[in-house]
């Protein structure tokens, strides 16, 4: 008994301390005990923003004035204070008349918002169009046209955020954006009109900024688009809002508006960096070199299932030790990663150059000494 | 003894027969008598409330703080699938089918149902299938954790316990359509002379249009669900764009099902909440007729609001108003509802036992969740609340605080006359307060962590989403404590016979104010057999007269016209 005093001496202590956390507002993510919607950094949001006051506002007060009335009765009509019964049971009139303005009410609260769905909806004369693949479980963009166009990468979420997760989130340390910071955010102009087409590549996603005032699912084998148009610089975020497997948690969306001359200058670096990352497939590496570039593969995409000493975990499977990984035949492992198999997703989307390096990494580390190398040439042509 | 007839010259053997209820277990595996097989119901109900609690309480201590602390993300995917699943499928419905086996026939003044063989069967179609569901956990690859709403294509990624699921909710669906159609055959057919349609108790009004809905739609999930494991299975590729096809299709065709279902769920509560409210006010529900038709509204508006749970799935900008106008009209007929059942208070005389606090909790906690489904209607808001923690609180604040409370009004209203017993005020009292208050903790401060953004099937969240979190799980477990609570303390003891015994009439005062129906012309507890000959009534329907010579079976016993 003396434990379980403990035990709750401990919970009332975490419940008085509030958060145990010394965690603050996120600008353009959520706050501390946040009540209402996201500041708006988008005319639409505001519009968004100004309907739900509206819709708050009149429903509390028809609340208001109908349990007013219910509560006034139980409080004068009780059998307790002597009040008898009446004898009414219907009217004609009042069923008429409490339908109508009902009906009128609701065609009221259906203008504006009529009007801001048009508006949310009209896609058109973009600045810049931007492709937003989900993935399990990651994004990936694509920036299609305007300025920028050509430019693609994947937006991961940071993976000692994950391991932090793992770990059960405790301590005072945890990061203000936990959950929410990626490698690669997406970064916009500000007060330019970009067009978002999503997409995905295997389960249905959605890709979603609430700041912003955007929403839009992304179904695979078919692209839908929704738009927006920051007025103010900064970072903003979402998260992924459909059920898309096990890591529906860890899909975050990091939104960075800049002005116009940094976005011109972060464009010219990244095309810069992409003109030095393409890698030559035909490279052959040595297996110290590719190892190297396999861990840091490994530590991306990998490691949130397979864990960092390899060993999985429930259904996920140990690669340390894995009969797969040290066959002798380097066209098992290459179809597993490329393809899938069961509950492992395909990983077509990475470079040859990235595939041959994990699977090389995979071959060579932890129990694991095949001595093996693959080399990128060889993904290539496992490629159907 | 169903028969209204007598067969000749198996009169007297029968009726001899039949003063014996069947015992043992016999009395329950082949049971045809309608108010065992309602109790069945209920008693099923109960334990999966009790599965689906549990699932619950997993779901929320995983969540009662930010970090993944007792469960990885598959296993919390699985916890909110079956939770889902176990409450729409195993709680909810199968408990008002009880409350609708127990009462119609009573309320109609009919001897039983009118397939007594067939409701047997629908009843025990639910065992197994419950039996799957539940222990889905225990197959490889654990239970399915593709939301209750099992969208293609994830759930093509589910495993074995996947088909499982499908074959239980096909059982369970095929349970219902059988148990709609008895409804229906048995309202439709079986009611005493001179009860017309318009003269019948509120309650068999809302069952038989949840009926004629349940018929609608149960095939049509049966449908989705079958394109499902065909697409996983036997080739087809009905929702994998791989082949061709289309997942938002899927929603469609699930959510046609999808929106009237929740109005399945919920009109049967109506109908309660409509015995409850007149019988401690000693008036008259007002406006009977504006209720029937604001009921029969509700219904067919159902069928043409699906979509409002697609709006973020990029239908064209035409679609989305339709939905979003089709949507909030459905809120005019609600409304009219909750201003008759004011107008049923206002000027009567109210005392406050423990129905009249669940029915008077009902109206209030249910009209929060319907102003949120307004909101969530008006399809600009709905695109940042979509997925989000907000539609988690509108759907608990009407399925618990909506369909819950009225099944807990219909228990503490009814159970004198199922038990014979009064259950303890005190005791009902506490549950009351208990639920009311706890669920509040519980689901309200759901309300602002979606308006922040906070999405939905999470099993971890950023720091800024913390103390709203815990709160919802302290609240959660004192909310699944109270529903214990509630079994150990109120039902179990009017099950064993324990506390005053009941009159025949426990809601009416000396004059005769109070509660109204053929179930109150019974006595307490209801005997096995009731209403063997069909009663001669009032004008109003709701008396039975003295027994007219002629319609006394010459070939009964003595003085055995009404039990």
């Amino acid at each position: 008994m003396n434990s379980l005093s403990i035990k709750f001496a401990g919970l009332a202590a975490a419940l008085a301390a509030g958060a145990a956390h010394a965690v603050n507002d996120l600008p353009g993510g959520p706050g501390v005990r946040q009540l209402n919607l996201h500041e708006a950094a988008t005319r639409i949001a505001a519009e968004i923003s100004w309907l739900h006051w509206f819709m708050l506002i009149t429903c509390t007060v028809i609340f208001i004035l109908v349990f007013g009335v219910m509560f006034y009765s139980i409080w004068k009509h009780r059998k307790s204070v002597g009040h008898k019964a009446a004898n009414f049971h219907e009217s004609a009139t009042v069923e008429v008349v409490w339908t109508l303005i009902p009906f009128l009410i609701v065609i009221l609260m259906a203008l504006p918002a009529t009007k801001v769905l048009v508006a949310s909806k009209d896609t058109g004369n973009a600045d810049l169009t931007i492709k937003a693949t989900g993935y399990q479980w990651k994004w990936g963009y694509d920036y299609l046209n305007g300025e920028g166009s050509g430019l693609s990468f994947l937006s991961t979420l940071d993976s000692s955020h994950r391991a932090l997760s793992n770990a059960g989130a405790a301590g005072s340390d945890v990061p203000n954006d936990y959950l929410l910071k990626v490698d690669n955010p997406l970064v916009v102009p500000v007060d330019k009109k970009v067009r978002i087409i999503t997409t995905a590549n295997d389960v249905i996603h959605a890709w979603g900024v609430p700041a912003f005032g955007v929403k839009q699912d992304a179904i695979p084998g078919f692209v839908r688009d929704t738009w927006f148009r920051s007025e103010k610089t900064g970072d903003f975020y979402g998260q992924c809002y459909e059920l898309c497997g096990k890591e529906h948690a860890y899909m975050p969306i990091h939104v960075k508006v800049v002005s116009a001359q940094e976005y011109t200058a972060w464009v010219a670096d990244q095309q810069k960096k992409m003109a030095a990352k393409q890698d030559d497939p035909a490279k052959v590496w040595t297996l110290e070199d590719i190892t190297a570039r396999g861990a840091k593969v490994y530590a991306a995409n990998c490691a949130a299932c397979h864990q960092e000493n390899g060993k999985g975990g429930g259904p996920i499977k140990a690669l340390d030790g894995s009969p797969i990984v040290v066959d002798a035949d380097k066209a098992k492992e290459i179809d597993v990663v490329l393809n899938g198999r069961g509950a492992m997703p395909p990983w077509k989307q990475l470079s040859d150059t990235d595939l041959a390096a994990v699977i090389s990494f995979t071959k060579n580390h932890w129990s694991n000494k095949t001595g093996q190398i693959v080399q990128p040439s060889e993904v290539l042509a496992a490629r159907k | 003894m169903s028969a209204v007839l007598p067969t000749p010259g198996h009169a007297h053997e029968h009726h001899d027969a039949a003063h014996h209820a069947p015992t043992g277990w016999r009395r329950w595996v082949y049971a045809t008598n309608h108010k065992d097989i309602g109790t069945l119901y209920l008693l099923f109900s109960f334990t999966m409330l009790m599965v689906g609690g549990v699932l619950a309480m997993g779901i929320r201590a995983e969540l009662f703080e930010p970090g993944l602390q007792l469960l990885n993300p598959e296993l919390f995917n699985q916890l909110t699938t079956m939770h889902g699943l176990i409450m729409v499928f195993g709680a909810i419905m199968p408990a008002f089918v009880g409350f609708g086996n127990w009462m119609i026939p009573l309320q109609i003044g009919a001897s039983d149902m009118a397939f007594a063989r067939m409701n047997n069967f629908s009843f025990w179609l639910l065992v197994p299938a419950g039996i799957i569901l539940s222990a889905s956990f225990f197959m490889p690859g654990g239970a399915p954790a593709a939301g209750w709403t099992l969208y293609a294509p994830l759930t093509l990624q589910m495993g074995s316990s996947m088909d499982a699921a499908i074959f239980a909710i096909h059982i369970m669906g095929a349970s219902s359509i059988m148990g709609s159609i008895n409804i229906i055959v048995t309202i439709l057919n079986m009611r005493a002379p001179g009860m017309t349609l318009m003269k019948m108790p509120m309650f068999c009004w809302t069952w038989l249009i949840t009926a004629y809905l349940l018929v609608a739609v149960m095939p049509v999930l049966a449908g989705a669900i079958t394109m499902t494991i065909t697409d996983r299975h036997f080739g087809t590729t009905f929702f994998n764009p791989a082949g061709g096809g289309d997942p938002v299709m899927y929603q469609h065709i699930f959510w046609f099902f999808g929106h009237p279902e929740v109005y399945i769920m919920i009109l049967p509560a109506f109908g309660i909440i409509s015995h409850v409210v007149p019988a401690f006010s000693r008036k008259r529900l007002f406006g009977y007729a504006s209720m029937v038709y604001a009921v029969a509204a509700i219904a067919i508006l159902s069928f043409i609001v699906w979509a409002h749970h697609m709006f973020t799935t990029g239908m064209p900008v035409t679609g989305q108003l339709f939905f979003m106008y089709a949507t909030m009209l459905i809120s005019v007929p609600t409304a009219v509802k909750v201003f008759n059942w004011t107008a049923t208070m206002w000027q009567g005389s109210m005392t406050f036992e423990t129905p009249m606090l669940f029915a008077v909790g009902f109206i209030f906690v249910f009209t929060i969740g319907g102003f949120t489904g307004l909101i969530l209607a008006m399809a600009p808001i709905d695109l940042l609340l979509q997925d989000t923690y907000y539609v988690v609180a509108h759907f608990h604040y009407v399925l618990v605080a909506g369909s819950l409370f009225a099944l807990f009004a219909g228990f503490y209203y009814w159970s004198p006359k199922w038990t014979g017993h009064m259950y303890n005020e005190t005791r009902g009292k506490i549950h009351f307060w208990w639920s009311l208050i706890s669920f509040n903790v519980t689901f309200f401060p759901m309300h602002f962590l979606g308006l922040a953004g906070m999405p939905r099937r999470y099993a971890d969240y950023p720091m800024q989403f913390a103390d709203f979190n815990m709160w919802a799980s302290i609240g959660g477990f004192a909310f699944g404590l109270a529903q214990v609570y509630f079994f150990l303390f109120v039902v179990l003891p009017v099950m064993r016979g324990q506390g005053a015994a009941a009159p025949q009439r426990p809601w009416n005062d000396p004059d005769g104010k109070g509660a109204e129906g053929l179930e109150w012309e019974v006595p307490s507890p209801a005997p096995f057999h009731t209403f063997e000959t069909p009663p001669r009534l009032d004008a109003s329907a709701t008396r039975v007269l003295d027994a007219m010579p002629g319609h006394i079976n010459p070939n009964a016993a003595p003085g055995a016209v009404s039990h």
